[in-house]
Formats: structure tokens, sequence, C-alpha cells
């Protein structure tokens, strides 16, 4: 079944008519995502693409719909608060897309999920996808094939690219997860690799990881005493010099801490099969898994 | 965003951090006019620049190229005087402002190319009895703020964490309940500070932990925090950055942005909403997305050539960002050949291969140019771009691409 997400998840939007979210839901309803809701202030009682009941609050929408995850598109200020409103209403995997959420909100939010029953993937992030099943994010459906290789990102477009690979060579995919470029996100690595160890239907894991914090490090630990599947290993930002922000918020060595090649020799360590080009990724694989 | 440590100590004043009194100036006489104003009989002259390490600085043109090199290595005691100095007299204050304004100050954290000093910072001096640093962050491992401190004021806390860990002490905010009484009084008597010093340093750490989060603060470091011979706890330097994320909340702070101290082709980027970063190598990069960025940048390495720069255009991309990334990229004389990476997702190749076109027809191409498409609508986008009579080379993957840029700026 992949992990987290299939084709009994029932989706709830929040922010479904803002620009991003009903473009969006337009495209997980034609991937074949059982989009079941969406939430509005002030919009309740009416329908998106005339069929998805659209709800003023999250609590409505989960009580009405029985929805058990939620996308959010709601811009950055208001972001955390979606995320709360989500886990108090009782929904169990919260999916913020928002990029740009204050990190300041992220720690309250993130204080707040804790002894909830409820997982959070992102902030800033494309989302999780088990393909022919359930999309739930921003990324192409098209590319993904079904299959039983994990791919574990922070990015959207460095996942897209990995799946791509993989699905050249005739590799499926069991779920692909972005994780989030943010300092503060839900599902980290080692909470993800932990998942597909334990996925009958997952063989082998593209984990990619990049430069900031030390949560490659954190899962590559773990991986060593307690991964039973291969894993490719790539690290983005080799080239990039310290105190630079790249792009994604917590993409920056700072402090020493955070460089490509400390968490390349954590991989290493781990025994994870490390590709130092981007392009070899499911070249990589393919060898491993000795196809 | 980085402010100046006057503006810094302006805005912890707000919040009740007791800081000594000085002023900003931009010319020697004004900074005499200031220190007159101060009184006493000791000021420090400092400049004002958005790197640290600036007494360990050295000053372009007052100390020979090997003393410049060492400065960038941050090596400690060489000869000459550095970005911060101690005068005792109106006549050496006008010296220090003489020999500092508009001087380059060259630190470990700006490089050989160093930093303009366009004013500097006229500050009472003062006894200073200990040095503590203290810096409060957001710790990504338990995604709380952290408050840290460690009696080895002045120095580096990278050098202390490695030589002597023992000497740092944290204490991690509940964000439900804010940093506790008890936790700063605990952080201070770890620190040595009993006594009448303690209380002040719980009432200077409260309000720093205030300061951190209602300014949206990404770094507050105090280094270093002294005691002076009185007893009384104050931040003699102060550097704050911001999340940028939280900017929107205090146009106050935006408002002290330093445009001056920013690379103007970093200031274009901002503006088109794109994430670009100068770097020192030879192959400009245009990519979708932040993690595919750095790959790129990472893979011309690995063919053996260096990128100059990072650049995200986003998700949303449409001609007018890639005409301004394409702008900004061409703009850096350095750059001898770019590599356009887009992975098409949402963002449909002939989209991109349109925008490309019309970004190389406006800004004209001077250099070899490698387009790898991949995604959504990719056989249009190749068609668009090999029927557009322009000059670029089509690639198939991300290595084809990385070696045909490589093989055009080399000549091959």
């Amino acid at each position: 079944m992949a992990i987290l997400v299939d084709s009994k998840t029932r989706v709830l939007c929040q922010g479904i008519t803002g620009a991003a979210g009903a473009f969006h839901c337009k495209q997980m309803l034609a991937y074949g995502t059982r989009l079941v809701a969406g939430v509005t202030p002030g919009k309740g009682g009416t329908f998106f693409e005339d069929k998805v009941p659209v709800f003023d609050t999250v609590a409505d929408a989960v009580r009405e719909t029985g929805a058990n995850a939620s996308v959010i598109f709601v811009p950055p200020p208001f972001a955390a608060d979606a995320i709360m409103e989500a886990a108090d209403a009782g929904v169990k995997l919260v999916v913020p897309i928002t990029e740009g959420v204050p990190v300041r909100d992220m720690v309250v939010a993130w204080r707040y999920l804790q002894g909830r029953d409820v997982r959070m993937i992102g902030p800033n992030c494309p989302g999780i996808i088990t393909p022919g099943q359930c999309k739930i994010g921003i990324m192409p459906g098209h590319i993904h094939t079904p299959g039983r290789i994990g791919v574990l990102s922070r990015s959207g477009t460095l996942t897209y690219e990995a799946v791509h690979q993989l699905s050249v060579l005739g590799y499926g995919q069991s779920t692909a997860i972005g994780i989030g470029g943010d300092p503060i996100i839900g599902t980290r690595h080692i909470d993800a690799l932990k998942l597909f160890n334990e996925d009958p239907d997952t063989d082998a894991v593209i984990f990619i990881g990049e430069i900031g914090g030390t949560a490659e490090e954190e899962a590559c630990a773990w991986a060593k005493q307690h991964m039973k599947k291969p894993l490719v290993g790539f690290i983005a930002g080799a080239t990039a010099p310290p105190g630079r922000r790249m792009g994604h918020a917590g993409a920056i060595i700072a402090g020493g801490q955070g460089t490509a090649e400390a968490k390349y020799a954590a991989m290493v360590d781990a025994g994870v099969h490390i590709v130092r080009s981007p392009a070899e990724m499911g070249r990589k694989m393919a060898e491993v898994l000795g196809r | 965003m980085k402010i100046h440590e006057f503006q810094a100590k302006e805005i912890l004043r707000r919040f009740g951090v007791p800081t000594l009194e000085g002023g900003v100036a931009r010319t020697p006489d004004d900074a005499v006019a200031i220190s007159r104003r101060l009184g006493g009989s000791v000021w420090v002259v400092k400049a004002q620049v958005h790197a640290g390490g600036r007494g360990l600085g050295r000053l372009v043109g007052e100390v020979d190229e090997s003393v410049l090199t060492r400065a960038v290595a941050g090596e400690p005691g060489l000869p000459g005087k550095g970005g911060v100095r101690i005068c005792k007299s109106a006549e050496e204050v006008h010296a220090a402002a003489q020999a500092l304004l508009n001087a380059t100050l060259v630190t470990k954290q700006t490089g050989r190319s160093g930093s303009v000093i366009r004013q500097v910072y006229v500050e009472a001096g003062c006894r200073i009895a200990r040095e503590i640093y203290l810096a409060i962050l957001l710790d990504r491992a338990t995604s709380r703020v952290l408050v840290m401190a460690s009696s080895e004021g002045g120095t580096e806390i990278e050098e202390v964490a490695v030589h002597s860990p023992e000497k740092i002490h944290k204490e991690w905010a509940d964000p439900l309940t804010g940093l506790g009484g008890w936790q700063a009084r605990r952080l201070g008597f770890r620190l040595g500070l009993g006594g009448k010093s303690n209380g002040s340093f719980v009432k200077l750490v409260t309000a720093l932990y205030r300061t951190y989060l209602e300014c949206d603060c990404s770094m507050l470091e105090i280094n270093p925090l002294i005691v002076t011979e009185e007893g009384e706890v104050l931040p003699l330097d102060a550097k704050m950055t911001f999340d940028e994320n939280g900017l929107f909340r205090h146009p106050d702070i935006e408002a002290m942005r330093d445009m001056a101290e920013e690379d103007p082709s970093e200031i274009e980027a901002g503006k088109y909403n794109l994430s670009y970063v100068k770097l020192d190598g030879n192959i400009g990069c245009l990519v979708n997305g932040a993690g595919l960025a750095m790959a790129t940048m990472d893979i011309i390495k690995f063919y053996g050539e260096e990128p100059a720069n990072f650049l995200d255009v986003g998700g949303g991309a449409d001609q007018t960002k890639v005409t301004a990334a394409f702008k900004i990229i061409t703009r850096d004389p350095a750059v001898k050949g770019i590599l356009i990476n887009i992975f098409g997702g949402i963002m449909k190749c002939d989209v991109i291969a349109e925008g490309v076109i019309a970004a190389v027809k406006e800004v004209g191409l001077g250099v070899p140019l490698v387009v790898r498409l991949e995604g959504t609508n990719v056989q249009l986008g190749k068609k668009i771009l090999a029927e557009s009579g322009l000059a670029v080379i089509p690639a198939d993957s991300m290595s084809d691409a990385a070696e045909k840029i490589v093989a055009a700026v080399r000549g091959v």
C-alpha cells in the first residue's frame, strides 16, 4: 500500500478557492485523488467545480465528509493557523504546500502538533504521491509510474528528476515524498525512511539530501542500525559557499554545520550507495538492484 | 536580512536592553562631535559593515597584501589596526574616523574583496571585567528557540564548540510558555554570574528573547556581552539577522536594509522574486526549483567547471521572470557560458522555450547557451527551440547538458 497515502485517502483542501489551491485541486481531481472537501472561511455551502463541497471550517469538513488528510494552500501569514486548525479537527495527515511561512509561526504550530495523532509533511514542499492512487500536492502526476522504489527529497523539481530517471529505466515508484525546504518541517528524512523500511511494497529508496542542518546525518545514524533496504543517496549543494542561503530557507551552511561533505560521510558510514552526480541516481539504483 | 550594529542597538533599546551611549558618523567631524556629546575620556570608533570579525580585520592600503591575506584567514595579533579603534582624545577619534570612513575593511567574513566602510559608530568606552558570548537562534534539531551562552566571550563560538564544548551552556524555550525566568537565572549561574550581576543578566536575557521573537529574528548574537567593573551587564556588540519570511510584519525593520551592503544583482533578482546568489565560477545557471538548482551547480563542478551563480526562477516562472533572470546572468562578466535546466511540471516546457527565445532576442547572446528541458510538453518545447534559428545547444539529460556547456566554455 506504499506509505501514508493511497486510493482510500480522503483529502480536503484548505484554501481551495485561492488561485494556487483551485489550480492544483483540479489537477488532483484529474489524477484521481479522492478530494472530498474544500475549506474557505465564508464560502461554506458552495461547491468547487460543481462537485466538491466547500466548508467554513475544517471541523465541519471532517464531520461531513470523513476527510483524513488536508493539503494547505493558504498564504504564508495564515498557514500556521491553518495547520493547527486541521490538527484540532482530527485530520491525520496535514500537507502545507505554502512557501514562506515565518519560522516564528512554525515553532508554535509544531509545538501544538506534539502529543496529537497527526503527521505533517512540509511546509514549503511539493507534497506526496503514491502513483496511480493518490496525489496530494503540486507535482506533475504524469511523470510517475506505479512501482516499488521510494523517493525521498526536500525539493520539488529534484524529486521529479529522480522519479523521471527511475521511470525512464523502467522502475516505478511506491511513493515519492517531498518533505520541504524549511528549517522546521513535520516529516524529516528519518521519519520517511522509517515508513519506507516498514512498507512491504517498497524495495529500495532514493534518498536525496541537501546542505543545511543535520537531518540527513540523523537519518543516516538511524539507517546504519535499522534500514533493511538499499538506499541510493545524493546531497545537493556541494558547491554552495558557507553562510549563503540557497533558495530554500533551510539550505544554508552555518557555523561549520550542514556541509555536503559531512552529509556524504554520514551516508557512506551508513552504507548508502552515494552518487556525486545528480544524473546518476536512477542508474545507480538499477546497478544496486542488479537488474 | 542583516542590519548594522548601530541599528541592532537601536532596536534593542526599544525592548529595554541597556546599551552604551553612542552615535553614527559619516565624517570625522561628526565623530568628534558625537564623542564630545558623550563626554568621558575613552571612546570606541567602530566600522559599520555587515560582516563580522571587524576587530581582527585590516584596512586595504594601511597594511601590505600579506597581512590582508592573513586577515582573511582570521588570524589574530596582526600588525596594524583593525576596524574597531579605542581612542583617548578628540584627535584620536578624528584620526580613527578619518582612517576608517570610505576605506575597505577586509575580514574573515568579507573575503579579500572586503567591505567599504560608509559609516562609523562612536560609542562611550567602559571598563570591562568579563566578556561573555550569547546567542539566540533556532535549533533545527528540536524546532525550538535556543539561548546559548559561553564564558569565552570575544572568540568565535565555532572555535569554542570544537575546543571546549563544556563551556557552552544551552537553554531551550518552550514556545507555549516562553523562556522561563528560572532558565535565564540558571544560565547566569552557569556562567559564574552571581549576586547583582545575575539579576541584570536575567533582565537582559529576557529582553533579548522578547526582541528575538517579536522582531522575527533568525539570529541575535551578542559577542561579547560584557560585565563592567561596576557589575552591570551590557551588549558590547550586537548582530541581528531576520527571517525574510517574517519581514512583512516589520516595515520599520525592512526600512533598515542597507542596499549598499548587498550585491546589486541580488537586489535586482529580488525585485522579480528570483532567488539568486552570485558565485565565483564561469558557467551561469538558470533552473527551476532550489534543489535542482543546487544539483545543477554540483553537476557543473562534477564535469570540471565552476558555477557562476545559484538561480531559482521558482515554480511559476513566466517570460518576464526568465528574461529578468537571463539579464542578470549575462550581466556578470565572468560568465562564459549558460546552462538552462528546467524540469517542467506545472510549468510547461513549451512556455519556457518561448520565454528563453524572447529573452535571447531581447538581451542578445554572446556566450554559448545549453538548454535542457524535461517534463510536461517537452517535445513541443524542444521543437520550438530547434526551429527558433537561435544558436541554442539542446541537451537530453542533466549530464549531457553539463558535458556540453563545459566543452563549450573550454572551446572544445
